[in-house]
């Protein structure tokens, strides 16, 4: 029945990877389709291929000697920065996660403002790692002897499909100086590349964060085999299909963890080395 | 030679003297200079520093592709860099690659550019890579051209596996080939000696060889006249004046794009090596698009508004 | 004609005929702030009138900028009464992470509104804008910053599990580091959960009550800070106070034992952040240039008003005749006047009384015999100011050696081994800052394994960062601020035996 008042016809969002600060299609040119609870369709988000992970592990590892040398002070700044989009953009976050996972409003709303403070929680830990993981140590000789705690370079995340695991493991990343390829599956894709957006628009240099759509199937053995990844947060993976990821990851001895309870400094030391340096003392 | 009496001439004497000079500080240079860069020219004395940079320019084109109409083109640029406002002084030099010399001085003779001297770059620029004969030739050849300025560049390859005595032989030969017909000006490749501390030696062991000016880069490598490079080498030729009654130029050279970048130059001279090394006599800086912005910046302070490309000549 | 001007020019730069660059004035603008004419005291969220007023002027100019409150015993009561109420009903109620929030909105605003506070800071202390703008106001964004991530992260600050704060924490300030001493208190108070009443310098008061505005705007609940300006009687009425269990104080030794006798036989802690005589170590093998820029910043920085300053140059004797050349030249460049030109490098001194106090010490290391050297410099008429100024020939047994100037004032003494240079640096009742300066690194940390001071600076000079603890041994003080080891004065450790 043709009505007085036109409906306005909304203009779609396109999904693509996050690689390098940019949104690119996915080289193979495959997508998957990401339903609502209902059933209604909601887009076609990349299907990440094997050459689109290496393409994201280059940016990353170009991108991870300027993010590890910039000061503890900057990068807290940086991802406190993050902070003030995602709380921004609140709203949307919630909207989306309700719409394309298995829960609530309600609980998408709570999951959202803990994964906003979650966030800034990590960011105030950038400038307290060394106090907290460093010592001076008393030798028995005349040396001044210091530990200090290094990032370990590129850190590949399998990502939960929980948008505050995906939260928790980035941050905890990213914050001492690492940089990330993540791998998103299924539902959390539609966050996930409005997350990208929040990067996108945060000061973040390019390639510190890169984002991949797609299987985890496909991709996790890939990343566990790709010699210059050096550390793997599979805490989105499935318990079963750890044993054979770590074997493959033993080929270049990747420090790959799996968390189950989220916020703790020890999350962002499992992805950093300990360096110890001697000095002599003496006139 | 007499070396200023500060060396004999030897390896050994030369190396004695370079290894008593103080090291330099990365951090404290670095926030010296960072700090000067936080100074406000502004109004008379931006007018001021816009006209000395100008005529401390060397004006250069060294490429593979330069012929004789670029060349010329260029010398009317040195000569009246604004056509339509005679207030704006000349650079201060001309600077081509020693085939293009005759060129040059030709063309600026004849349309009232006589007090615009050519610079040649020489010694197999810009990378220092061939025998001796051939440096000395490309030499010879320039100021045969009528060269009033030779720009050569050091052998970093010896500079770097510490054969110092070879770098320094080098320049006391190209000084006594220049005579008194040529300046010297030796440059070092700051980029490539990477250290503040080589940047001193490197200072020093020119000056004891006769340089009359020392220039940190070819253009050709980046990083090239960083602030903090530019402070060391006037810290330099400061002492070395203490030590000898000397003054001896410096030349910064690739990556002065800017006015605000001229600027900063101007005041690293005035509050390290002191107001007497503002003139072309003993500054000058390396450039080709940095002479557009200071003519638009010119504009912009006698107008009162922002100038465009448009009002500048490409050439 | 035009022609001609341009020949002639050229002419005078090809003759080599010197000329100078003078640089014009680039002041800052004063726009950007605005004054009130009077104030009162920020207490429970809001300005409250106060009663009697004193002027507070411009040190450069001696214009009065605003009168100014003098808090009395009434106010400093409301005051931590606001503050207890504020602790007991809403910031003990809320987690870290929510007090962390708070802290973050006030540092990015205190961001937003930066220059405003550098020119305000300017106006009211007579530092440079330079310093202010660079420095001061950057390092005070910094330091809520820093303290805002350890607001829920107390745990792992090593002081044992859920160490609880004192509740009100009474803080007093002093003139030559106004907000940023401001920064150093607030933050880990607050941080840590306590409330704060804190009473700014007397000459000194105008960025704290700007600060104010900013916990307005960062919505901060009422009475969680609250600022009461006056003189030593509002200090002392501070300190008495007994619903203050906490005390941190930066100013002068004397004011600092006063404290410490006061509440000597209550269970009140104190944090005392005093004052020093520091000593600037330079070996043979130091780099020179460097080492040269390093003395000039470490006493003629901020006017040499710092607790810190390098005021002793400890030089060694084989290399002190090439360095005292270079510093007398270097000293020549030192820009004094205006410290709102953007290109000034040492300000008005910030009081009548303070510039009393540097003349008198001066005249006395005249009479002492030591060799007094200033560059030609033109002092401006009215305000405050003291020339840049060394003293060489000055020995250990010179009141100059010992006692401390607070100004653009240097002593500079010699050595002949690097024992002798510990020995004369440690020579002294106060102990905060010591440099030194060497390429060799074994020396570096032999001399800061030898010398008794709080914070040792090789190669560089007043570094300051929030992450870096910073007090001093013997009189210049006790305990730390800044770092994980400031956090432990205003937390109880819970766990801990005997000490209250």
């Amino acid at each position: 029945m043709a009505t007085k008042k036109q409906l306005r016809v909304d203009v779609k969002k396109t999904y693509k990877l996050f690689i390098n600060g940019a949104f690119a299609r996915s080289e193979s040119g495959r997508v998957f389709e990401v339903s609502a609870k209902n059933g209604d369709f909601i887009a076609n988000p990349a299907l990440a291929s094997r050459k689109d992970l290496r393409d994201a592990v280059t940016a990353a590892r170009a991108a991870q000697s300027g993010w590890s040398k910039a000061t503890a002070y900057n990068r807290g700044q940086i991802l406190y920065r993050i902070a003030e989009m995602l709380e921004g953009r609140a709203e949307q976050f919630e909207s989306e996660i309700a719409l394309t996972s298995q829960i609530t409003a309600l609980k998408a709303k709570a999951q959202v403002t803990d994964a906003i403070d979650r966030w800034v929680w990590y960011a105030g830990w950038s400038d307290k790692l060394q106090a907290v993981s460093g010592a001076t140590n008393p030798v028995s000789g005349p040396f001044f002897n210091f530990s200090i705690s290094e990032p370990q370079g590129v850190v590949a995340i399998a990502s939960d499909v929980s948008f505050i695991d995906f939260i928790d493991a980035i941050a905890a990343a990213v914050v001492s100086g690492n940089t990330t390829v993540v791998l998103v599956p299924g539902s959390l894709a539609v966050p996930a590349m409005t997350f990208a957006e929040v990067l996108a628009t945060s000061d973040l240099p390019a390639g510190v964060i890169n984002i991949l759509t797609g299987s985890l199937d496909e991709l996790a053995p890939w990343a566990a085999s790709h010699m210059d990844i050096d550390g793997f947060d599979i805490s989105g993976i499935n318990k079963k299909k750890h044993g054979e990821l770590k074997v493959t990851g033993a080929e270049n001895l990747k420090r790959i963890h799996a968390f189950s309870n989220g916020q703790s400094p020890s999350r962002i030391l499992a992805f950093m080395e300990s360096k110890t340096v001697w000095h002599s003392v003496g006139v | 030679m007499s070396f200023y009496g500060l060396v004999d001439g030897s390896e050994k004497s030369l190396l004695k003297f370079l290894d008593q000079l103080s090291g330099v500080d990365q951090v404290g240079a670095e926030s010296r200079a960072a700090m000067l860069a936080t100074r406000s020219i502004k109004t008379t004395s931006k007018k001021w520093a816009i006209d000395t940079a100008i005529s401390m320019v060397d004006l250069t084109t060294l490429e593979g592709a330069d012929t004789p109409g670029k060349v010329r083109a260029l010398c009317s640029k040195a000569v009246r860099p604004d056509p339509t406002d005679p207030t704006v002084p000349s650079v201060g030099a001309i600077c081509v690659y020693n085939d293009m010399v005759e060129i040059a001085r030709t063309h600026l003779d004849a349309i009232g550019g006589k007090h615009v001297p050519v610079a040649a770059v020489s010694t197999a620029f810009p990378s220092g890579r061939a025998s001796m004969e051939v440096k000395i030739q490309d030499t010879q050849d320039a100021i045969n051209a009528g060269a009033a300025e030779i720009d050569m560049v050091i052998d970093r390859g010896a500079f770097l596996s510490g054969k110092y005595g070879m770098v320094f032989d080098e320049i006391v030969k190209i000084r006594e080939i220049c005579g008194e017909k040529a300046h010297l000006k030796v440059i070092f490749e700051t980029g490539e000696l990477v250290t503040y501390d080589n940047v001193r030696k490197a200072s020093y062991l020119a000056m004891l060889a006769g340089a009359d000016f020392i220039k940190t880069s070819t253009g050709k490598v980046a990083p090239a006249a960083t602030p903090p490079v530019v402070l060391v080498m006037l810290e330099a030729v400061r002492d070395f004046y203490t030590l000898t009654q000397r003054k001896i130029g410096v030349k910064p050279a690739g990556g002065i794009r800017t006015t605000k970048d001229a600027i900063k130059q101007l005041v690293l001279v005035n509050e390290t090596a002191g107001p007497d090394w503002l003139t072309p006599q003993l500054f000058r800086i390396g450039a080709s698009a940095l002479l557009n912005d200071l003519l638009m910046q010119r504009m912009k302070m006698s107008d009162g508004y922002y100038a465009s490309p448009n009002y500048v000549s490409i050439d | 004609m035009a022609t001609t001007l341009a020949l002639t020019t050229y002419r005078l730069i090809r003759n080599g005929r010197k000329m100078t660059f003078e640089y014009a004035p680039a002041p800052e603008s004063r726009a950007i702030v605005s004054i009130k004419p009077k104030y009162g005291h920020f207490i429970n969220g809001s300005f409250i009138a106060g009663k009697k007023h004193f002027p507070t002027i411009n040190p450069a100019t001696e214009e009065v900028l605003s009168l100014i409150s003098l808090g009395g015993v009434s106010d400093v009561d409301k005051a931590v009464a606001a503050a207890q109420k504020a602790y007991t009903k809403s910031w003990s109620k809320l987690s870290g992470k929510e007090r962390g929030k708070y802290l973050y909105r006030i540092a990015r605003i205190l961001q937003e509104r930066a220059r405003e506070f550098a020119v305000l800071e300017t106006l009211d202390n007579g530092k440079p804008i330079r310093e202010t703008r660079d420095i001061d106001i950057p390092l005070v964004a910094a330091h809520f910053f820093y303290h805002a991530g350890w607001a829920d992260k107390l745990d792992y600050a090593g002081l044992g599990h859920s160490p609880k704060p004192y509740g009100v924490a009474g803080q007093i300030i002093p003139w030559n580091f106004p907000l940023l001493m401001l920064a150093w208190k607030v933050a880990p108070a607050l941080a840590t959960g306590n409330t704060v009443v804190l009473k700014p310098a007397e000459t000194t008061s105008l960025t704290a009550l700007l600060f104010a505005e900013v916990c307005q705007q960062a919505e901060l609940p009422d009475g969680v800070v609250n600022i009461v300006t006056g003189d030593g009687s509002t200090g002392a009425a501070i300190v008495n106070h007994p619903g203050i269990h906490k005390i941190a104080f930066t100013g002068s030794t004397e004011v600092g034992k006063k404290i410490a006798r006061a509440i000597a036989s209550t269970d009140k802690k104190a944090t005392l952040e005093l004052g020093g005589k520091g000593a600037n170590i330079v070996f043979d093998d130091a780099p020179v240039d460097e080492a040269v820029e390093g003395i000039v910043n470490g006493i003629f920085f901020n006017q040499g008003h710092v607790c810190c300053a390098g005021s002793r140059l400890i030089l060694q004797e084989s290399i002190a005749e090439e360095v005292i050349e270079k510093l007398k030249v270097r000293m020549s460049k030192i820009r004094v006047g205006d410290p709102l030109d953007k290109n000034t490098d040492l300000g008005a001194i910030n009081s009548k009384e303070q510039l009393v106090k540097i003349k008198e010490l001066s005249a006395v290391g005249d009479a002492e015999g030591a060799q007094r050297w200033s560059p030609q410099c033109n002092l401006p008429d009215t305000g405050f100011w003291f020339a840049p100024t060394i003293f060489t020939g000055v020995t250990q047994a010179n009141r100059i050696a010992q006692e401390e100037i607070f100004g653009p004032v240097l002593s500079v003494l010699t050595f002949r081994t690097p024992q002798e240079a510990i020995d004369k640096a440690n020579n002294t009742p106060f102990g905060l800052s010591a440099g030194i300066w060497s390429e060799k690194g074994s020396r570096i940390f032999w001399a800061s394994q030898h010398l008794k001071a709080g914070v040792i600076w090789a190669n560089t000079f007043n570094k300051f960062d929030p992450a870096s603890p910073f007090g001093g041994y013997k009189e210049s003080g006790w305990g730390r601020e800044g770092g994980k080891h400031g956090l432990a004065a205003y937390l109880k450790n819970g766990k801990e035996s005997g000490a209250k």
